[in-house]
């Protein structure tokens, strides 16, 4: 009999070890797959959807002549599209320090439904701003498990591409600086950092993620500083055209 | 409870063995196919967002 009560409490004890090991490796593999695929996905259906409207001319815009769009080094001011609906996707990520293979679809809201899901994985903080707009773009994305998102958030060097893909437009920031701040503080999220009620000038990135890894006690905050912006039509930057081509190749 | 399973299964040691790495196996799948992500939903999923704790 007490033989029996042994067996099963090792056998509780190894399949929580099981389950730890299942949520933060396999799992984590698993999800991580599925939502760079699914990242992947979206953004050749943008690249598709703006090829078919370049290829077929809107009989309408022959018409009506209108101003044929100087083109400026840097395209101008950055198109900024609005806050879709909770947990609508709207943008790729794009982080060639967190590897070649990475990306990562960014949909609106920061609850489960969207850090957890397989097929989007980062989070914008609604209230916050859009990418391109001046202020503060600020996403979440988990560290371990479920994806990890943010997995290698701590290995950022001075100016380091970020790359967020819309349907509008590749918008390249250039990582700045991290930081390490309580679960609580929101100052991170003000359109200038931990200066709310400040008017902002800057058009910057922030992404959230849990600190230390496989743990939550605090939270690791990176800053990135808007770089250059270019329409879909004008295709992606250089540096981000060799990672689509060789995402979208498999 | 083991060493009664072990009992039970039939044929020569190869076989046995053979048995309870399928048993194991087969387990592993259950857990990790429904078990875990059934798991996944109520153990307290790691926060990684700021202000909301």
């Amino acid at each position: 009999m007490i033989g029996v009560i042994g067996e099963v409490l090792i056998t509780g004890g190894v399949l929580v070890f099981l389950f730890i090991a299942w949520q933060l490796w396999w799992n984590d593999l698993v999800v991580a797959g599925e939502q760079a695929s699914a990242a992947n996905q979206i953004s050749q259906q943008w690249i598709g959807d703006a090829q078919a409207a370049s290829a077929t001319p809107a009989p309408t815009a022959t018409n009506t002549p209108t101003a044929v769009p100087v083109q400026t080094p840097g395209f101008g001011t950055p198109v900024v599209s609005v806050a879709p609906g909770e947990a609508q996707p709207f943008a790729v990520l794009y982080v060639p320090r967190y590897g070649a293979a990475y990306s990562r679809t960014i949909a609106e809201g920061v609850g489960h439904n969207v850090l957890n899901s397989p097929r989007l994985g980062i989070g914008h903080y609604p209230g916050t701003q859009m990418p391109g707009e001046v202020g503060n773009f600020v996403v979440a994305a988990h560290r371990s498990a479920n994806g990890g998102g943010m997995h290698l958030i701590n290995e950022f060097q001075l100016g380091d591409p970020i790359f967020v893909q819309t349907a509008d437009g590749y918008y390249t920031y250039r990582f700045r600086d991290l930081e390490y701040v309580q679960p609580t503080d929101v100052g991170v999220l003000a359109a200038v950092p931990h200066a709310p009620g400040a008017t902002a000038t800057d058009r910057i990135i922030t992404l959230t993620s849990c600190n230390p890894l496989y743990s939550t006690a605090e939270r690791i905050i990176a800053y990135g500083v808007f770089d250059s912006w270019q329409p879909i039509s004008a295709g992606p930057p250089a540096e981000l055209a060799a990672i689509i081509a060789a995402q979208a190749a498999g | 409870m083991y060493a009664a399973l072990w009992r039970v299964l039939p044929g020569p040691l190869w076989l046995r063995i053979l048995q309870v790495l399928v048993l194991i196996a087969l387990v592993l799948f259950v857990l990790a196919t429904w078990v875990f992500p059934w798991v996944d939903t109520i153990v307290n999923s790691q926060e990684s967002t700021v202000g909301t704790p």
